[in-house]
């Protein structure tokens, strides 16, 4: 993967697929502490203590369509390279949080790439899913949470075409702190 | 810019559309393959790609997400569903062709042979 935020849009697809409801993604990114550091937590079935232990391996998946998985064991490899670290840990019925950071100005660390694009096809996959989303790095706090947005929109569902490319757009801007 | 303001304004323009259409003018689901295959094979793009197309033309088009469908090596694949449910699948799309598939297919009804499924795999 070229850019951060398709590896984060790869692995809250896992949160999806896990039933959560809720889902907090948070990240951190400072060229003073020279990190980056992505964190996603997720209310959903979570995993047994055996199968928490395989999901780093590429060998290893629960779908049937393939024989590998690769979302989290890329993810892993990726933090590695770039002397970060990598945790996950899960509760049975009460969610997965996974942690991965970065050093952030190593060679193999990719951009964050596009926030905004990686938010339409999460906000988009499931509407019944409650995302907060906070961004941070050594100038400002952005907060993005699509149960504000859904009482704003009010029966307008948040999936339509125009909504969207206004939530992509207010990531985007949000970000780069260009939100008055 | 981006103010709650402006979002309030897209919400009215959205009702106001949603209340001239009625459901039977849905002709077509569109699906796209977002499971780690096709994220690195540029389905988020395609997506993307889709979703400004259908609010640049107003059409009443729903655009959904699938997961692997086993055929990786042909991501990002995009199915278009009509209303009797008869399935077309594209692969190898890329934003280019998202916006042809959206033009030829959704607005004018002709299926582009040449990106199906068809012409790679029997």
């Amino acid at each position: 993967m070229e850019e951060l935020a398709l590896n984060i849009l790869d692995i809250i697809y896992n949160s999806i697929k896990a039933k959560a409801t809720f889902i907090r993604l948070y990240i951190l990114d400072s060229i003073k502490d020279n990190i980056i550091r992505i964190r996603i937590e997720d209310n959903g079935v979570g995993m047994r203590k055996d199968i928490l232990k395989k999901v780093t391996d590429p060998f290893f998946t629960t779908r049937k369509t393939r024989k590998v998985g690769l979302g989290t064991s890329l993810l892993k490899q990726m933090c590695e390279d770039t002397e970060g670290e990598f945790k996950i840990s899960s509760k049975e019925n009460e969610g997965t949080v996974v942690e991965a950071s970065f050093r952030k100005d190593h060679l193999d660390t990719p951009p964050m790439g596009d926030l905004g694009d990686t938010m339409v096809c999460l906000v988009s996959a499931d509407i019944s899913i409650d995302y907060e989303f906070t961004y941070q790095d050594d100038e400002h706090i952005f907060e993005f949470k699509t149960k504000e947005f859904k009482e704003i929109l009010e029966d307008v569902p948040i999936n339509n075409a125009d909504i969207l490319l206004y939530i992509r757009d207010y990531i985007r801007k949000g970000v780069k702190n260009e939100i008055d | 810019m981006k103010s709650i303001e402006d979002l309030k304004r897209i919400r009215e323009e959205a009702k106001a559309k949603m209340s001239m259409r009625i459901e039977s003018d849905y002709k077509y689901r569109v699906v796209v393959g977002m499971a780690t295959c096709g994220i690195a094979a540029g389905a988020r793009p395609v997506l993307n790609t889709l979703v400004e197309e259908v609010a640049k033309h107003k059409l009443p088009v729903s655009i959904l997400q699938t997961g692997c469908i086993g055929m990786c090596t042909l991501e990002p694949m995009v199915e278009v569903y009509d209303k009797d449910n008869n399935k077309t699948t594209y692969c190898l799309v890329d934003s280019n062709k998202a916006k042809e598939i959206v033009v030829k297919h959704l607005i004018e009804g002709q299926v582009i042979e040449e990106y199906t499924v068809g012409q790679y795999k029997k």
